[in-house]
């Protein structure tokens, strides 16, 4: 427990800022600069968590989006946040953070207990002892509770969001040396140029590797003048806190730039957004996303303060913290060299444990001339330490095999890192479907080191395999040059002098599990997923139990599941099982990467389409008229519709029947702005009809209307209503409310695809028109007051004509039909008019007791008619036959119309198909539920034969009972008529757990000769 | 996410703007009547479906609100052109109209 401070220059805090915060209610104290991670560490705080599975403690391994275990809960409230990586959350003054796991308390973890039975904990474990879905239930939420992670906001979200879209001509991600690098070429070329970095500040490993040197230069210089130039250039833009976290089709990048996480709440400028994604469309995109350090794997290497070595790196350069006094570090590879003679520089005493046998003298010699110990040969066998590491045993290994050769020392340390190799962040190239391939050489999953292998993404750097600092940049000079080349700009003469220090590269050691010298799952456990609890020995069960495909092995182990997606598991897992499967890490391959590389929060995504701007809302032009007198509203599709119009605090029941009975004895008034328009003109308008529509248009004459259904091509209607010819080129075409964008499509498709030869053009006129519907035995009373130049009487203006004139002094043109059943006119003005002209007409049916009207009325008074609503009473397997509607069907048309071959085929011609009925409960008074099954029996007792259903049910103020419209097999010869056999007509209709009797009539309850209306 | 060039517009647009309107060239037989009910089914039913190109149409429909011939591969999301119905039926015939 020996963490220190060490304030040299280069690190990346600022010592003389002060700051405090607290974990799980305790204060500490870090810099400006920290992160939570950095912090903790530096005030000795090891263990941050429990494990999934076995309750074990956790403390920090990483130091970025790697981080498996330091998950925590940000802040309290409203604004809360779960499971983000300590390593990731700035600090700033009064943070709050707690842990997610470890109940009750982190010191005492109740999984603990039950982690000494962990060998009946195996992979697949809850698959296999909840096989019984019974059992689940009962021990799920004990389960989710004990295995813990944060919680989610309880309040909603007070924050707001943002999206952003750009169009670039160079996108680089990542911004390391080979971004910087990049975007320098491609900026000093005059393209335009985007470079995305997840982190506060641009410098990648730089921030963490200040003693090396690019071009003679120190890399702070470097980064500084690299830095300063691209600020100077107009065209090139730097976006640090953006994380890339999706590549698309044809360079389409989603990135989420945290505006404000990074400051305290208090802080935040009220307003602005905290988060922004931006999508971004690159002609070319440069992926230098860099490599995440893979720890190898171990006895007990999970306990807490064995982190990744590059961690331990960058905590002492970056943060200036050393991590502990006496440092062990394991390696495979040269990459961990650098950093130990930092450490021991600053103070450590450090101790190298490198398992290959041969080792690359020259950072033998800087290591040992720095005060580090070099064992050669040797590796870590198993970990000492419960809550914190404390030693470790190690084994001599063999030159060749991976395997144990002999004993070897205990090293004491308080603080252990491991290095098995560099494993490219090739997440983002594989999104859309690449795949990275195995270089043995490199020991790395690796992106094609040509640079591009896919149109139009160019790689450098690290991601290539390409390690060495000198190497990477030659290789991102050429890469870059070739992507800005591309875009037809030269990419310049510039020479970049970028020689480094680096000693040549030794060969690293291909290994990944550390032998301990005893068969898998005799010794300690040795963690490959820290986050999921996947042990080595867990890999091996699974595939003992014969799973052969990575991607079950990972579902059945857990392997890379979880907020890090498996950054620092997977390439180990994937070794690992090769070598349990006896196969190579190639035939084994990788699982999928899929978007998003890191969490992103659902307010992000979706930005302002939330709450009110989550859609657009449509009002109509008589909106604030309804209002006005107390509407209550419904959306209706996008539209807000008035439902009912309660007065003296009716309930919906009392104001649909008070609206009812005034349209039926005196006059109501509705607003059918709502109902779609289309305009089509041109020749060939009838034709087009006759083709579109079941019924015939060939001899409709201007003036007239005729009510319509349209069919798909498989005989089933999806929409209908009432079309006008104005001329004989010119029809107006109204559809229903949710369907006039389906139709207008529909329409545009037979058009353009199949009968383009026809003169017919459309369009959309659904809000150039507002619409009022007199309604009731007094509306032609009322029209007359206001309409004085059309001639309303029966003998001049029939039922189904339309005529041109105006109403209350505006234009407009006067519908005479009816979906009530009532003498009806539908009055259309120009929508600008429509509140006028609404108001108009209240004002003259004063004397009528004119009465506005709802949706809801609206579907009482045409349930009473039996009169359809399409998508209601119909669902897309109903037919005209099957709707008892065959008057609406013309089979005398020469053109075979869009639906009329389907009426022959062997399904839809079969008689006991669904069809529309009326149905009437015994009780009047008792309204069926809508959706109630229809069955033959009082007796339910599923499962049994289901008839069909309710689709509509009302109680009926025209007749003073319920009614009820249903669709029923073989319906239409049950309907209670002469000839029906007896008892046919009784059904049963079941829902709530209750079954009615019920009689089987036709759907028109009023009026079935249709007298009403043709007054 | 496809960016295509609408053949109608001539410029280029984002996916968003598109809507997918099915197998493109599934002509309507001219006498339906005389199909019996396999050969109508196919007709109505029936889709390629392959793993690999495929030509579909797309209906601009933020846009021009045309219909648009796309040739994309189903397995990688590629496009290998976008043209007028009358075009992409040139071309798709001079393909040997098959994938």
């Amino acid at each position: 427990m020996t963490s220190f401070r060490v304030q040299h220059p280069n690190a990346r805090v600022d010592f003389s800022k002060p700051i405090s915060f607290t974990f799980d209610g305790a204060l500490h104290r870090g810099f400006s600069g920290d992160t939570l991670a950095s912090a903790l560490l530096a005030s000795n705080t090891r263990m941050l968590a429990r494990s999934f599975k076995y309750g074990r403690p956790r403390g920090i391994v990483g130091a970025g989006p790697e981080e498996p275990n330091a998950l925590v809960q940000l802040e309290g409230g409203a604004v809360t946040i779960p499971n983000l990586k300590a390593t990731q959350v700035e600090l700033y003054d009064g943070l709050a953070a707690w842990r997610t796991t470890g109940s009750p308390s982190l010191a005492f973890d109740l999984k603990s207990v039950g982690g000494r039975f962990a060998r009946f904990m195996a992979a697949g474990f809850y698959y296999k002892t909840f096989q019984s879905r019974k059992l689940w239930p009962k021990f799920e939420h004990i389960i989710r509770h004990a295995a813990g992670y944060g919680s989610t906001p309880q309040l909603p979200d007070p924050e707001s969001y943002d999206h952003q879209h750009h169009h670039t001509d160079l996108l680089v991600i990542g911004g390391g040396a080979c971004g910087l690098l990049s975007a320098l070429i491609a900026g000093r070329a005059g393209l335009s140029v985007m470079l995305l970095d997840e982190q506060c500040e641009p410098g990648g490993w730089l921030l963490s590797s200040p003693s090396s040197s690019i071009g003679g230069k120190q890399v702070g210089d470097w980064l500084r003048d690299t830095l300063t130039e691209l600020a100077s250039l107009p065209n090139v833009s730097i976006k640090s806190r953006t994380s890339a976290f999706a590549l698309h089709d044809m360079n389409m990048i989603q990135a989420v730039e945290q505006l404000q996480d990074h400051l305290p709440p208090q802080s935040r400028v009220d307003g602005a957004p905290r988060q922004r994604l931006h999508r971004i469309r690159a002609g070319r995109v440069v992926l230098a996303a860099g490599a995440i350090e893979r720890p190898l794997v171990f006895g007990n290497n999970d306990a807490p303060g064995i982190l990744t070595a590059s961690a331990l790196t960058t905590y002492l350069n970056r943060y200036g913290v050393a991590c502990g006094r006496r440092i062990l570090l394991q390696t495979s590879n040269d990459h961990v060299y650098q950093g130990a003679c930092d450490l021991a520089k600053a103070g450590c005493e450090v101790t190298i444990a490198d398992t290959r046998t041969v080792i690359n003298a020259e950072w033998e010699r800087r290591a040992r001339s720095s005060g580090a110990e070099v064992l050669a040969g040797y590796g870590i066998a198993e970990a000492q330490g419960r809550r914190a590491v404390s030693g470790a045993h190690l084994v001599q290994l063999d030159g060749e095999r991976n395997s144990v050769k002999g004993n070897g020392p205990f090293v004491a340390c308080d603080a252990l890192g491991s290095s098995g190799g560099l494993s490219p962040t090739v997440h983002l190239f594989c999104h859309d479907g690449g795949r990275p391939t195995w270089d043995e050489a490199k020991l790395a999953f690796v992106v094609s080191a040509n640079g591009h292998a896919k149109a139009g993404i160019y790689c450098a750097g690290a991601i290539t395999g390409t390690f060495g600092l000198l190497a990477a940049l030659e290789q991102t000079v050429r890469v870059a040059g070739e992507a800005v080349e591309s875009l037809g700009k030269p990419a310049g003469s510039s020479a970049f002098n970028l020689k480094s220090g680096e000693p040549s590269e030794t060969p690293a050691r291909r290994i990944f599990r550390v032998p301990d010298g005893k068969p898998e799952g005799h010794g300690k456990k040795a963690f490959v997923d820290f986050q999921n609890d996947v042990a080595a020995s867990d890999i091996h069960l699974a595939v003992r139990e014969n799973y052969r495909s990575i991607e079950h092995i990972k579902r059945d182990t857990a392997l890379g599941f979880g907020t890090d997606q498996g950054k620092l598991s997977n390439v180990n897992g994937f070794a690992i099982a090769a070598d349990a499967l006896g196969k190579s890490i190639p035939e084994v391959g990788t699982t999928t990467y899929r978007p998003a590389y890191s969490p992103v929060t659902f307010g992000t995504l979706a930005g302002a389409h939330e709450g009110d701007t989550f859609e657009p809302r449509r009002y109509t032009a008589m909106h604030s008229a309804h209002v006005a007198r107390g509407a209550e509203f419904e959306p209706v599709g996008q539209w807000l519709r008035p439902w009912y119009f309660p007065i003296n605090g009716e309930d919906m029941h009392a104001s649909v029947q008070r609206e009812a009975m005034a349209a039926r004895r005196s006059v109501g008034m509705m607003d059918a702005s709502t109902l779609g328009k289309i305009d089509i003109r041109g020749k060939d308008v009838r034709e087009f009809l006759n083709r579109i529509y079941a019924n015939a248009w060939t001899q409709l004459a201007p003036a007239k209307c005729r009510y319509g259904l349209m069919l798909d091509e498989n005989g089933m209607v999806f929409d209908d209503g009432v079309t006008a010819c104005v001329s004989d080129d010119h029809f107006l075409m109204t559809t229903t409310t949710g369907g006039a964008a389906r139709v207008m499509n529909w329409l545009e498709t037979w058009h353009q695809t199949e009968w383009p030869d026809l003169d017919v053009y459309m369009t959309s006129v659904t809000d150039h028109w507002a619409t009022a519907a007199v309604v009731g035995p007094k509306s032609r009373d009322v029209l007359a007051k206001v309409c004085k130049d059309i001639d309303l009487s029966p003998a001049a203006f029939k039922f189904m004509d339309w005529r041109e004139g105006s109403v209350a002094g505006v234009p407009a043109r006067v519908f005479r039909i009816s979906f009530s059943g009532e003498l009806a006119f539908e009055v259309n003005v120009d929508a600008n008019y429509g509140h006028h002209v609404w108001e108009a007409l209240l004002d003259a049916g004063a004397g009528h007791n004119i009465t506005p009207y709802g949706t809801e009325t609206m579907h009482v008074l045409r349930a009473e008619k039996g009169f359809i609503i399409v998508g209601q009473d119909t669902d897309g397997s109903m037919t005209p036959y099957d709707l008892d509607m065959a008057w609406a069907v013309s089979l005398k048309k020469p053109f075979s119309f869009i639906g009329k071959r389907s009426f022959t085929r062997s399904d839809t011609a079969r008689s006991d198909r669904k069809q529309l009925v009326g149905l009437l409960t015994d009780d009047p008074n008792m309204v069926l539920k809508e959706g109630a099954q229809i069955i033959e029996s009082d007796i339910a007792k599923p499962p049994m034969p289901m008839l069909g259903h309710v689709t509509s049910s009302y109680f009926s103020p025209g007749l003073g009972r319920s009614i009820a419209m249903a669709v029923v097999r073989d319906g239409i010869s049950r309907r209670s008529e002469a000839g029906v056999k007896a008892g046919r007509d009784v059904l049963y209709a079941y829902a709530g757990g209750k079954v009615h009797r019920v009689k089987v009539v036709s759907a028109v309850f009023i009026d079935p000769e249709g007298a009403r209306q043709n007054v | 996410m496809f960016v295509l060039t609408c053949p109608h517009c001539l410029e280029k647009r984002e996916e968003e703007e598109f809507s997918y309107a099915g197998e493109a060239f599934i002509a309507r037989p001219a006498a339906p009547e005389m199909l019996d009910d396999a050969a109508w089914g196919d007709y109505l039913f029936m889709r390629k479906n392959p793993k690999g190109w495929h030509w579909e149409m797309w209906s601009h429909a933020t846009g021009c609100r045309k219909f648009v011939v796309v040739k994309r591969n189903t397995a990688s999301h590629a496009i290998a052109g976008a043209w007028t119905l009358a075009e992409g039926r040139k071309v798709y015939d001079a393909e040997g109209g098959a994938a």
